[in-house]
């Protein structure tokens, strides 16, 4: 699905990624833990192509193109969807309008004609059950005056309507409470299949209890320091990141 | 700075010379203000970029460059160039180069409307004439109080309610290049609503200088909801003015849309001469090429009670250039004022301008009022966020642009207008 490999990416002057690698493949779930300012959402930024970074290293394979090549817009049609750990409130855009442009954006990159209002409507319908997300939402403005809990369910409906092949979830725990958090991984697991696969970028294990990881990876300064199954993510909430902080502690 | 230009120009002078020759005498027009307006004109001259209410637009400059020589060679309309300008909602009137034009305009027996043409001015109507534009205060209103052709009178005698919109349709049409100077009086008396739609066109390709001039007055208890529809193309220059006089308990609004023109000036002077009204002024503008838009707007609250809103929005591309300019007067007695402002612009090129100057002046001590600006870029971060879900660039920015201007589009009432403002905002993006 995705293979990453050496990635190294900067802000200004400043080396964020020091040589990711990490391979995902289809059905499977990863989730990608690690403190603060370890690089996690710099990670999601430059996969989804958020230009503020610039990539000085490596290489990332997205079902076989070079994604770093392709455009924001490019990788989203091709099946990259990012779910931001802040989504953007655009006023006077209505989420039912922003959908529609971008489901037919995508389609139409692969050749395939406008949706029918009809058919749009129907999956509208469908897919905000998925995260119990009321109906009015769906034809307000996209996330203005939303909850914080309301504007994560919003990125999952979104996903739940593009149907990506590779989805990031960044951050997408913070600031949600017990029934938000429940109700978005319900969401993100029956959106899980064999075709496709998850990212799941996260500080704290509480999430992974309910969307249960295949693989965890413990990013530290830049880099992947450690692999495992899901009882990784169980021994660093039990240990904390200080000791993954003495045991690679990197000079800078 | 120096606020009074001491001797009319060559420029204006050239001007006179001209329509004097061309024009016929005007028999509605009070003569005192014929007098004072020519007084004016030869005192002060048309206004250049040395006047600061015309810092950022030299209409000396233009008369100078594009209107050296004014033929007043006027282009006939029929019902043919007129028809695809109407709006379907609304009875269509037609003011042809600052003339009513009755063959034109769609006759239609209203309670309680009455359609003339200026110089079929009552002498009770006639006293009001001017009471507004005083031809004392600005060179554009002296301009056209003392070359105003044979214009527009409209009154919904009180109590009572236009059912439907009255739709203004002034088009401009010249064989060479043409001064035009088209006049408007409206009067809404008390008790009575109405909605108007004024639109300005320009037909053909010879260059027009337009200078409107509209009085409104809004009498006790009465609604006027008015739309300006402003798409005189590449070769228009005009100067638009609104003086308008609320009363007690009335409601003004209006909602300016500019789609075209290669310079547009709107002054829009509100007072509101009694209690407990309200004026509300909205504009919205999309500018692209060289063209020059500039939204003056003067709100004079005088007495207590009362309440103003203002909203513009402006979208420049390339090398255009946008202003606004907008001054709250709140006079000694107007206490328990409530006076907003706002104005709020996007730059699309580097090499796009947009001044802005909100100006305060209160001396009332209880009052509410506050201004703002922001003239700034297209939001990256939402740019990104739809991108980010397969919107491409261009339609992205689309979006947003659109989004931005949608509460001002929301603003006008009539569908079929919407349409058009919508479709040709769509097209300027």
């Amino acid at each position: 699905m995705i293979s990453i490999k050496n990635l190294h990416a900067s802000i200004g002057d400043k080396e964020i990624l020091r040589g990711i690698n990490l391979e995902v493949k289809a059905g499977e779930v990863h989730a990608i833990m690690g403190p603060n300012g370890s690089g996690k959402s710099t990670l999601s930024s430059v996969l989804a192509g958020r230009e503020d970074y610039d990539v000085t290293e490596g290489e990332v394979i997205f079902n076989g193109k070079n994604l770093l090549d392709l455009s924001t817009e490019d990788r989203a049609r091709e099946g990259l969807f990012l779910a931001f750990q802040y989504p953007i409130e655009i006023p006077g855009v209505s989420n039912i309008n922003f959908l529609r442009t971008a489901l037919n954006e995508i389609r139409a990159y692969h050749g395939q004609e406008e949706m029918a209002a009809k058919d749009f409507l129907a999956l509208v319908k469908e897919k905000s059950k998925l995260v119990e997300l009321d109906a009015k939402l769906a034809s307000r403005s996209v996330n203005e005056g939303f909850s914080g809990g309301e504007k994560k369910r919003n990125e999952i409906f979104q996903m739940a309507m593009l149907n990506p092949k590779l989805a990031i979830l960044d951050e997408t725990d913070s600031g949600l409470d017990i029934d938000a958090l429940r109700i978005v991984a319900t969401g993100v697991n029956k959106l899980k299949s064999k075709d496709n696969a998850t990212i799941v970028i996260t500080h704290y294990q509480r999430l992974l209890d309910y969307i249960v990881p295949d693989f965890v990876h413990i990013l530290y300064k830049g880099r992947i320091v450690k692999s495992g199954g899901k009882e990784l993510a169980l021994e660093m909430e039990a240990k904390g990141y200080d000791e993954i902080k003495k045991e690679f502690e990197i000079a800078d | 700075m120096s606020l009074v230009v001491d001797n009319k120009s060559a420029v204006t002078q050239n001007l006179l010379d001209q329509l004097q020759k061309k024009s016929s005498k005007i028999a509605f027009m009070p003569d005192a203000e014929i007098v004072s307006a020519i007084r004016l004109l030869e005192d002060k001259g048309i206004p250049n970029n040395k006047h600061e209410d015309y810092k950022y637009c030299n209409i000396e400059a233009v008369l100078r460059k594009e209107f050296k020589s004014v033929e007043q060679s006027f282009n006939e309309l029929t019902n043919a160039d007129i028809a695809p300008l109407k709006i379907d909602e609304a009875i269509n009137l037609v003011v042809v180069n600052g003339v009513y034009n009755e063959d034109l305009s769609e006759k239609m027996i209203v309670k309680g409307l009455t359609v003339n043409s200026l110089n079929q001015l009552s002498s009770s109507e006639k006293a009001l004439l001017c009471s507004q534009a005083k031809s004392d205060t600005d060179a554009l209103i002296a301009l056209n109080t003392a070359f105003s052709a044979n214009g527009l009178f409209l009154q919904i005698d009180r109590n009572n309610i236009i059912p439907m919109p009255l739709h203004v349709i002034y088009v401009n049409s010249g064989h060479t290049n043409i001064v035009t100077n088209t006049r408007s009086f409206i009067n809404v008396q008390a008790n009575a609503q109405v909605t108007l739609v004024e639109s300005f066109y320009n037909i053909g390709s010879a260059k027009v200088f337009s200078n409107f001039v509209s009085e409104k007055f809004v009498g006790e208890n009465a609604k006027l909801t008015c739309h300006t529809f402003q798409n005189e193309g590449a070769f228009s220059y005009s100067v638009n003015t609104n003086q308008v006089k609320i009363n007690k308990y009335s409601n003004y609004s209006n909602t300016t849309m500019t789609l075209s023109g290669e310079l547009v000036r709107n002054n829009h002077n509100v007072v509101l001469a009694d209690s407990n009204c309200e004026a509300h002024l909205n504009g919205l503008f999309i500018s692209n090429g060289t063209q020059q838009i500039d939204n003056h707007t003067l709100i004079d609250h005088q007495m207590p009670h009362c309440e103003s809103n203002e909203l513009y929005k402006g979208i420049a591309k390339d090398k255009s250039v946008g202003t606004f300019n907008g001054k709250i007067f709140v006079r000694k007695d107007a206490q328990k004022t409530n006076a907003y402002q706002s104005s709020k612009n996007i730059l699309m090129s580097d090499d796009a301008t947009i001044n802005t100057k909100p100006q305060l002046e209160i001396y009332a001590d209880d009052v509410k009022c506050s201004h703002g600006t922001s003239t700034g870029k297209i939001d990256t971060e939402a740019l990104f966020y739809l991108k980010a879900r397969g919107i491409g660039e261009e339609s992205a920015r689309k979006l947003l642009l659109q989004a931005f201007a949608q509460e001002l589009i929301d603003k006008i009432e009539i569908p079929s207008l919407q349409e058009r403002v919508l479709h040709l905002f769509e097209k300027a993006l």
